[in-house]
């Protein structure tokens, strides 16, 4: 296998890298920092997408380089985390604010024009 | 691979070890049940993206379907201990 590729593909694979990493460090961060909650179930969304899409374009491109044929296998893992995290932090969140209703804290409900009907 | 691409590479390791350790910090210190599942999912999220940077440096095409294998595994450990917060129980 030939394992050379040009610089410019080994630059733009390392910018993807760490710009994925950093966001899943973000994301980390976000849910050790924030204060409740509901605060906290916005931050590993971004890190997970971004850095997920981040390392698997920079795969899919240094790969292809390296090989000479194109290889997009790792996009499916991006595919697939774009389709499943919004799935888990709706349930997470309901699950949330269920459990705080239970226990008979106030839960804030979203102010729109009409009351939700319970 | 040039030495730019291995440093960056070392670098985005440190970051998600640092990543997984914060987010193994909520996990422990959570004060309510759907904190620690948040941080779990945190948790597999950062160690599959360790999975692929592993792969992009040893070159081997198994630690893509390692990766793929670890998300789907997290994504239905997740969407069940959700479902046990809200109903009590996983199949009804």
């Amino acid at each position: 296998m030939n394992t050379w590729a040009p610089l410019w593909v080994d630059a733009l694979t390392a910018v993807l890298v760490v710009v994925g990493a950093l966001a899943a460090l973000i994301g980390s961060f976000g849910v050790l920092r924030l204060k409740s909650f509901f605060q906290r179930v916005h931050a590993p969304t971004l890190g997970a997408t971004l850095g997920t899409w981040g390392f698997t374009l920079a795969t899919a491109v240094q790969v292809s380089f390296e090989r000479g044929q194109l290889y997009l296998h790792a996009l499916l893992i991006a595919v697939f985390i774009a389709l499943t995290v919004p799935v888990t932090t709706v349930l997470l969140m309901r699950a949330a604010v269920f459990r705080g209703r239970t226990r008979g804290e106030e839960i804030p409900v979203p102010s729109t024009d009409e009351p939700p009907r319970e | 691979m040039s030495s730019l691409l291995s440093w960056a590479l070392a670098f985005a390791l440190g970051c998600l070890a640092l990543a997984m350790m914060l987010a193994l910090a909520r996990m422990i210190v959570g004060p309510r049940a759907e904190d620690r599942v948040l941080a779990f999912d945190c948790l597999y999220q950062n160690t599959m993206l360790v999975i692929l940077a592993l792969g992009l440096i040893y070159r081997s095409s198994s630690y893509f379907e390692a990766a793929l294998l670890i998300a789907l595994f997290g994504f239905v450990g997740s969407t069940a201990m959700s479902k046990f917060l809200l109903r009590g129980e996983i199949i009804e």
